[in-house]
């Protein structure tokens, strides 16, 4: 082995998440805390500003998804947006053709992205890391135009896309619609977060890990690969796929357009930027892939790409594990 | 509707295109085993840079040379700024890396030259269909130079010093040092050729589709099915591969599908690929990783 | 004078691992230099240290400029050829490139096709084979061209990785055969490392011997070779 030999492909980007300093206790009541804080913007934000946070909290959410397939298991997916596609439009359809309520869309959304998510699972076996990237780099951009096709317009609305309504809040919580739809993405998101936490804390999370970092020492060990990667695909096109269903709705609107592969590309790039392989990162990386581009937007309309790509270069050469890692950092320096 | 042989002459002629972009993949692929999914957003890029140099009142030739030496030249700097200081991290940071050039690239176009759609003049310009109503004065030119292109750098890489360096750095970097050659530089070179290759596809394809921002990022993806379908480890292959995706497009859409659908024809050529035969027709890759 | 190569207190690693703690050997002029020891004393990094291949710490000099640090390839524009454990012929290309690529760094074309024919005349099985793929050579054959590839360079200093390794003993033999001849009609300085130790012993004007990262004994190859002490603790014979 020289000094010179390539570095084998496996993506260790982090070390196996420290031990949480916390007691169980302390834990439970910093995410009471968290979700008491999480409320108060109900209070104090305008509509519009609202609706932004909301959008911040699903993609939190999407982000989360691409995170439990690529940063905790290793498999680079670039088509994730194709997952929030198929959420957003299962629960447009349901809604806008079949009249469903918002609700009861939501385990058919997640049914049928984990199914997809299953299905692409099986092909991505086969493939590296950078033939994985590849492949679902095509599949993001030929989103739209599958979409589009005339074969199935009459359930997609083809170019023009559908409209949705926002579900009205119960009558005895005095809220708003865009208040109610605030309340809800964080009740699902925070589910399906605590879900994932679990997940990952848990055996399978180790298993899931041990299979990015040493494939064939998993194997060794007895780990059932095919079945791990499977269905750490299946569990995160289901988690962004409900994160497109939550969006569909709160957007009101879905088009072929509103899903080409700048969502795979964002979701991606957040995930990068928030911290690869954290949940917690996946919540910074939420919150920068909704303001970043609006704050950019102001300086011209290529602003926000450029940005994107700098700073998504700026945080791999410079911060690999992101702001969660950065954090991770700090804290573990002033614990000492 | 047009015959079955234009349409195939066309396909060959969309494939001259395909063909130049997939052995630049390949050429930056043998060398660094990374794909650059930003190659179509530098082709673009570099097109504009034409336009430019057409509009400042450069004959057509003198701007096509000027265009494929600055392409040349900023491949080489992207290499050796971008590239180079990654060069040994894992595959995430590096597909990264790629994603943020295609981002950096494809958004500087719109920035730097707006995002009118813009008319891109062609060298062969013809009053009607040639060769007995078979290709337009375009066609037959763009396959001409693609085909020239193609040759040239063929002749480069077999029967050049340089060229064999190049190859030997892409196939043994460790023994390619052991001989005394700068495998930094190779790298970068193989950079600036695989973005001069792409200017020149990117020049030949503008007259037809127009030129705008997004106008290679469909094209990059029938190159990328290109390249696979020969073997992405073998320039020759993704040559073949190249025409063979330009002529099946054409032919899918026109008897198929529908043009509407004719990047889910890529797909499903890529996905196709590296589910049946993952090396390609004539590639040696061998991707069993589980 | 001073020698062809001179190492001083080097050190050399992978990583975090420590592998040579602080060697000292010399290569003189047109002399050959062996060193010896069991598998994993350290002997290929050695080399690897003397081509740049890993960091080294301590002094390594080239007819008296400090080597220490230079890039692989600026050492070899240097006239030091290094021939890998391993052989790293060029697979894929054929016996032609692989003796072109030899010659990459020289200026001087009408020699080089002299010396292609001086080649053939140490290995004529490689001009039978001029046009074929290097990766379908049989293991000694890609041992000579990987030798001739290093000759093309006409360097001052030739490193050998085990040249016998995973060869018959009939193709061994032809090959230090050949490895003699050279060192009559060229000059260069040979430092080699080799398992097989009485035909290294053989053939070397000095020994060193390696045990974990250390040099355990050295001298004239002559004297080691009769030492049976040494022999029969170090060398197994």
């Amino acid at each position: 082995m020289g000094a010179t030999e390539d570095v084998p492909a496996t993506p260790v980007l982090v070390q196996a998440p420290p031990r949480p300093a916390l007691a169980g206790w302390q834990r439970s009541a910093v995410v009471l805390l968290g979700l008491a804080a999480a409320l108060v913007p109900l209070f104090i934000l305008e509509s519009f500003q609202l609706f932004q946070l909301t959008m911040a909290v699903i993609m939190a959410l999407a982000v989360l998804g691409l995170n439990i397939v690529t940063g905790y298991n290793g498999q680079i997916s670039l088509g994730h947006g194709a997952f929030y596609a198929v959420g957003a439009y299962s629960t447009a359809i349901l809604m806008s053709r079949g009249d469903w309520s918002f609700w009861a869309t939501l385990p058919v959304s997640a049914a049928v992205c984990a199914a997809l998510g299953y299905a692409v699972g099986f092909p991505a076996l086969r493939l590296g890391g950078l033939y994985l990237a590849l492949t679902t780099f095509s599949l993001a951009v030929a989103v739209p135009q599958i979409l589009k096709h005339r074969a199935i317009e009459d359930w997609t609305g083809g170019v023009q896309g559908l409209f949705l309504v926002k579900p009205d809040p119960p009558s005895w919580l005095p809220l708003n619609a865009d208040q109610w739809m605030y309340v809800v993405a964080l009740l699902v998101s925070s589910v399906l977060f605590l879900l994932s936490w679990n997940l990952i804390r848990s055996r399978i999370g180790r298993a899931l890990m041990a299979t990015r970092d040493n494939p064939t020492a998993a194997e060794a060990m007895g780990m059932n690969i095919a079945v791990l990667k499977t269905r750490a695909f299946a569990v995160s096109a289901m988690i962004t796929g409900v994160a497109g269903s939550l969006g569909a709705v709160v957007i009101e609107f879905v088009a072929p357009d509103s899903f080409t592969f700048a969502v795979s590309i964002s979701l991606f790039v957040g995930m990068v930027v928030g911290g690869v392989a954290s949940i917690l990162g996946s919540v910074f990386g939420g919150l920068f892939v909704l303001f970043v581009p609006n704050i950019a937007e102001g300086i011209s309309k290529a602003a926000p790409g450029v940005i994107y790509g700098v700073i998504l270069i700026g945080f791999l050469f410079l911060l690999p594990d992101g702001f969660a890692g950065l954090l991770r950092r700090l804290a573990a320096r002033w614990r000492r | 509707m047009d015959g079955l042989a234009h349409q195939i002459t066309a396909g060959v002629a969309t494939g001259g295109i395909y063909a130049s972009v997939a052995l630049a993949l390949v050429m930056i692929y043998q060398a660094t085993h990374h794909v650059n999914f930003a190659q179509g957003e530098m082709a673009t890029f570099s097109t504009y840079i034409a336009l430019t140099f057409i509009q400042a009142g450069l004959p057509y030739w003198v701007a096509f040379v000027a265009t494929v030496i600055v392409s040349f030249a900023i491949g080489v700097a992207i290499e050796r700024l971008l590239m180079r200081p990654v060069q040994h991290a894992p595959v995430l940071t590096h597909v990264g890396v790629f994603i943020g050039l295609l981002l950096i690239v494809g958004n500087a176009t719109g920035w730097v030259f707006g995002y009118t759609t813009e008319v891109f003049p062609s060298p062969f310009e013809s009053e009607g269909l040639l060769l007995g109503g078979l290709v337009s004065g375009h066609e037959l030119g763009s396959t001409a130079v693609t085909l020239a292109v193609l040759l040239l750098v063929y002749l480069f890489f077999r029967h050049t010093t340089l060229g064999l360096a190049m190859r030997a750095a892409a196939y043994n970097p460790a023994s390619s040092r052991l001989v005394g050659i700068r495998v930094g530089w190779m790298l970068a070179l193989g950079w600036g050729l695989a973005a001069a290759v792409g200017a020149v596809a990117g020049m030949m394809v503008a007259p037809v589709v127009f030129l705008d921002p997004n106008m290679m990022l469909g094209i990059l993806l029938y190159a990328f099915a290109g390249a696979l379908l020969g073997g992405i480890d073998n320039p020759m292959g993704a040559v073949v591969g190249g025409f063979a995706v330009g002529v099946l497009e054409n032919l899918a859409g026109a008897y198929v599908v529908g043009t509407e659908l004719k990047l889910t024809v890529a797909l499903a050529i890529i996905i196709g690929v590296l589910v049946v035969k993952p090396s390609g027709l004539f590639g040696r890759v061998v991707l069993s990783r589980v | 004078m001073a020698a062809l190569l001179e190492a001083k207190a080097l050190t050399a690693g992978y990583g975090q691992t420590a592998v040579l703690h602080g060697i000292d050997f010399a290569v003189e002029e047109r002399g050959v230099s062996a060193l010896l020891g069991a598998n994993g004393a350290g002997k290929t990094t050695t080399l690897r240290a003397v081509s740049g291949m890993v960091r080294t710490g301590g002094e390594l000099r080239l007819a008296g400029e400090r080597i220490n640090g230079l890039a692989t390839e600026e050492i070899v524009r240097r006239g030091v050829a290094h021939v890998p454990d391993g052989r790293g012929t060029f697979m894929e290309l054929t016996v032609e490139e692989n003796m072109r690529l030899g010659a990459y760094v020289r200026r001087d074309r009408a020699e080089v096709e002299g010396d292609f024919e001086r080649m053939f005349g140490y290995f004529p099985r490689l001009r039978e084979r001029f046009k074929q793929q290097a990766g379908t050579l049989s293991g000694g054959e890609q041992q000579m061209l990987a030798i001739t590839r290093a000759l093309l360079l006409r360097p001052r200093l030739l490193l050998l990785d085990e040249p016998s390794f995973g060869l018959a003993p009939l193709v061994v033999q032809e090959i230090f055969a050949i490895m003699r001849r050279v060192r009559e009609e060229q000059s260069v300085g040979i430092l080699l490392v080799e398992q097989n130790a009485s035909l290294a012993l053989d053939f070397a004007d000095r020994a060193y011997l390696l045990e974990t990262g250390r040099i355990v004994v050295s001298g004239p190859a002559a004297e080691i070779g009769q030492d049976e002490s040494v022999r029969r603790s170090y060398l197994g014979y």
